[in-house]
């Protein structure tokens, strides 16, 4: 996360510093004065002046509210801004059109679904570097959260719900992400590979997953949806169409399902 | 017969699990046979496990609170020696048992450590601070504290019989749900939960009526001491916000007993209802826990600085709004939820806004300090140690309600040091200030010193060597709750911390040290006067220990430092020229046999043991009715008795000075 390798992380980190810079203005002082107090006004210094009944000041009570009242408007305010900025639903601003991929959370391994490119991937998310890529998330399981500390923050994956997230390689690269949020006993080996690649070096990554001959149709879903640890990479050639959807949906067909998510 | 329950359920599957079990039954055993040997049974049954005076409730709360102190402390070190090791390993722990550890470290800590404690302290000292003889509800006040205990000993009971959740101490749905955690553990977690939060929420109303209706004449709420009004607003904040939790685990327990969805996937039910729910306790629970410790920091500051509390209005203020605030912030646990940058941004700046009463609060510490006579007893140590670590957790706490910051923290190591950091500094430090503070109160004599200066330079090293590390691999980007991890650049930070824990657990035998040393010479340090730290309110113009009726005469109150006032125009120590009778509640068994059956009722409940679930609530039912229908509640203590007890105090003044 300190070393960022794409805009959004960037922007987040930078944020991070900011806040952290403006809060030294006040810790550090209030540090410094506490040890200086305890020093100075220690009972064996005699020296120091001493004012037992000396418990009030309007003008200091007024500065003690107005200081970290002050403080507190300039980090809201740029609380407020890059929350909307930053709002992982908002699609990125770039030439390039964003590219798709679908993202389900499993016991304990990630699936990545290219609806573009009919294909799919376990445990890895390859995209062509320098175009934003949107992602639509989900969970065959329970709650996850998806990571990838140094391309993007990281949002919750819910079964029966989709939630989205924007990210962008400015360089090719390889990363780590994971799933952030406990889900049993696999959970420590739930992580794939980020291969953020060059369009040619992407081409053939895709022409090779094309070559795998395996078929993710719905028994094949159904196997791969099962528990299971430290998953190796595999590759999908083809994809049935809608899998996504249809693993959102039979969370919500019995019953009252509720309605779609809010924020599509 | 049995339910769900067969020999399957004890620990034999592992020997670390298995020897778990061992030393709790042998530490129940050691204690049993020591009891017996001091030939103490009784003893202890009719003085103390019976009583429903507030003083030795307090008291066996912090016991309570202890006792899981170590076993939670166990937890911790266990889960740092873990991660230490288990680089591209297993490490030591059988696989799913470091999930045991860690969910129980969070359950104990929050609900059978601090909050034991908070109410313990709130216990002995608010109704000697506000000058009245007991609590609104003295028998509630028994049921209170054996639920609590009640709840503690089905967590302590899962190490031997099944097993604990894994759910980590949130117990998120649908992870906690019967699909996917059909054992035990959850339900010994929900069962734990419950049962004690019904205590809690009983405690918060009983302080509140104890501080709005029993206070001494001449108390007006502007001159009550800094604890009672923190004691007051957190007491609200149990009432208010622990039925949000018993809600939602009941819910809980009906989706996984029966069948229904409040919480999983199928028909309509949905996650973040819970964790909505839960939240809408957890935060508030936050500032629960830290406003009385806040009370205890300006109480201690005072006292050792020799100096009147600065800006006292302003702290009434700063509380009172922290507590109204906490209920307005509790989706920022949730930022990544994936709601609307409008609902973020909005929850966001709501919880920057209660850091402003918060610094409001350190200024005036600050400036209690300035111009004092600062003396360094271990109590004053521990308030500085908060201030200076507390604000570096306030900091992170400010970084972390930034949204697109906290997408990047949330979830890492750096979330687990930031809460440590307001929890140990804030709420430990401030409890265990108190616990120096008010020990020769409660006992009557000296609470050793140096021990105790050792005890706080121990937690202090260790608490920045074992979470700075956290905060630097939670940037790195290390996820919480780990069991093992393949990237080598972490496991430096991880050892760091692994030895900070170390300086902790010294600290901790330091605290042990402490107790024994101070018993062992108790004989020479009695505090005879009943105010060894010249003392300003009117818990010390009461003898050390206090009588059971607290106060011969009820002060009448005619200053904020009540007994300061009193010393200053000398008329403290006054006697009257006769003394009258006081009623005092008798003790009863009923609150301990209420306890012991609620934890027979959560225990069958966990194993579906439907008998006996309907035996241990006819019981209980039984017991409360009883109690409610028998008049006889109080005794006299006759004027003879009280005067005989009053002339004794003087006597013993007399002979020290």
């Amino acid at each position: 996360m300190l070393d960022p390798k794409g805009p959004i992380a960037l922007a987040e980190r930078d944020l991070l510093f900011d806040a952290f810079y403006v809060m030294m203005l006040v810790i550090v002082p209030i540090i410094i004065l506490t040890l200086w107090f305890a020093w100075k006004y220690r009972a064996s210094n005699t020296k120091a002046k001493y004012t037992p009944k000396w418990a009030n000041s309007v003008t200091i009570d007024a500065i003690t509210w107005l200081i970290p009242t002050v403080i507190v408007i300039a980090v809201a305010v740029l609380l407020w801004r890059s929350t909307h900025r930053l709002d992982p639903y908002r699609p990125l601003e770039s030439k390039e059109p964003p590219f798709d991929v679908q993202v389900v959370a499993q016991d304990w391994k990630w699936l990545f679904i290219y609806p573009e490119q009919g294909i799919a991937v376990v445990n890895q998310l390859a995209f062509p570097a320098g175009r934003p890529v949107s992602l639509r998330i989900t969970s065959d399981t329970v709650m996850n959260s998806f990571y990838v500390p140094q391309l993007a923050g990281q949002i919750y994956a819910m079964a029966g719900m989709q939630t989205r997230l924007q990210m962008l390689a400015d360089q090719p690269g390889k990363f780590v992400g994971r799933n952030s949020q406990y889900s049993g006993g696999g959970y420590s080996d739930q992580h794939f590979e980020v291969l953020a690649m060059t369009p040619a070096d992407f081409e053939a990554w895709v022409a090779r997953a094309k070559q795998s001959g395996a078929a993710l149709d719905a028994s094949a879903y159904t196997a791969l949806s099962a528990k299971s640890r430290a998953n190796p990479i595999t590759y999908y050639s083809t994809v049935e169409p809608k899998l996504f959807d249809s693993i959102i949906d039979k969370f919500r067909h019995s019953g009252h399902a509720h309605d779609a998510p809010a924020r599509r | 017969m049995f339910g769900k329950l067969t020999i399957e359920a004890l620990p034999f599957y592992s020997p670390i699990a298995a020897g778990g079990a061992a030393v709790t039954v042998g530490g129940a055993l050691l204690v049993a046979v020591v009891l017996t040997y001091l030939k103490a049974w009784k003893y202890l049954w009719t003085d103390w496990l019976t009583s429903v005076d507030h003083k030795r409730i307090g008291v066996m709360y912090i016991v309570l609170a202890l006792i899981m102190l170590l076993r939670g402390f166990v937890d911790a070190l266990m889960m740092r020696a873990q991660q230490a090791m288990a680089l591209n390993s297993g490490g030591y722990l059988p696989p799913e048992h470091f999930d045991q550890i860690f969910s129980s470290h969070g359950t104990i800590m929050i609900f059978f450590m601090a909050m034991p404690f908070m109410t313990g302290l709130i216990n002995v000292i608010v109704p000697l601070q506000i000058g009245t003889r007991d609590v609104a509800f003295p028998w509630l006040n028994a049921v209170s504290l054996w639920l609590s205990a009640a709840g503690a000993a089905l967590v302590m009971v899962s190490l031997v019989i099944g097993k604990f959740s894994t759910a980590g101490w949130t117990g998120y749905p649908p992870y906690s749900g019967i699909e996917y955690n059909p054992g035990v553990g959850v339900d010994y977690w929900i069962w734990a939960i419950l049962i004690s939060g019904v205590g809690s929420t009983m405690s918060g109303i009983n302080f509140i009526v104890t501080i709005l209706k029993r206070r001494a004449p001449g108390m007006t709420l502007m001159r009550m001491t800094p604890f009672v009004w923190t004691a007051l607003v957190a007491s609200v904040l149990m009432a208010f916000a622990f039925p949000a939790i018993t809600v939602a685990c009941g819910l809980l327990a009906l989706d996984r007993l029966a069948g229904m969805h409040f919480f999983t996937n199928a028909h309509g039910g949905n996650m973040m209802n819970y964790v909505n729910l839960f939240w809408i306790w957890g935060h508030p629970e936050v500032y629960i826990l830290i406003l009385p410790a806040f009370g205890i920091f300006s109480e201690v500051v005072s006292t050792f600085s020799r100096k009147r509390l600065f800006g006292y209005e302003s702290l009434v203020y700063a509380t009172a709004a922290i507590g109204i605030l906490s209920f307005t912030v509790w989706l920022h646990h949730f930022f990544t939820m994936g709601s609307s940058a409008g609902v973020n941004a909005f929850f966001g700046v709501m919880t920057m806004i209660i850091a402003v009463p918060t610094g409001v609060k350190v200024f005036n510490w600050l400036l209690t300090m300035y111009r004092g006579r600062i003396e360094f007893h271990p109590s004053m140590m521990w308030s500085i140690g908060f201030i200076v670590t507390f604000v570096i957790g306030g900091m992170t706490g400010v970084l972390l309600a930034i949204p697109p910051a906290d997408f990047l923290m949330h979830n890492t190591t750096f979330l687990v040091a930031h809460f440590h950091n307001m929890i140990i500094p804030g709420v430990l430090f401030g409890y265990l200030a108190g616990y120096m503070y008010w020990f020769p109160k409660a006992f009557g004599f000296a609470f050793n010193r140096g021990w105790g200066l050792g005890a706080f330079w121990c937690w202090i090293i260790g608490f920045y060597l074992a979470f700075m590390p956290l905060y630097l691999l939670g940037l790195k980007g290390m996820p919480r709750r780990m069991e093992t991890y393949n990237d080598p650049t972490w496991q430096p930070y991880l050892l760091v911390a692994a030895s900070g824990a170390l300086v902790v657990l010294c600290g901790i035998g330091c605290m042990v040290m402490q107790l024994y040393a101070s018993l062992r010479d108790r004989n020479k340090t009695r505090d005879l006067t009943g105010d060894p730290f010249d003392g300003r309110t009117l818990e010390w113009s009461t003898s050390s220990p206090p009588p059971p009726y607290n106060f011969a005469v009820i002060p009448t109150v005619g200053d904020r430092e009540a007994f300061l006032e009193m010393k200053e125009k000398g008329v403290a120590y006054q006697r009257p020229a006769r003394y009258e009778a006081i009623r005092i509640p008798s003790n009863t068994p009923i609150g301990v046999i209420v306890g012991a059956f609620a934890f027979v009722l959560g225990f069958a409940m966990v194993w579906h043991i439907w008998w006996l679930v309907l035996a241990s609530g006819a019981v209980v039912f039984a017991a409360v009715i009883v109690r409610s229908s028998n008049d006889d509640q109080e005794f006299t203590m006759s004027a003879a008795e009280v005067k005989a007890i009053e002339d004794e105090r003087f006597r013993l003044m007399g002979s020290r000075s």
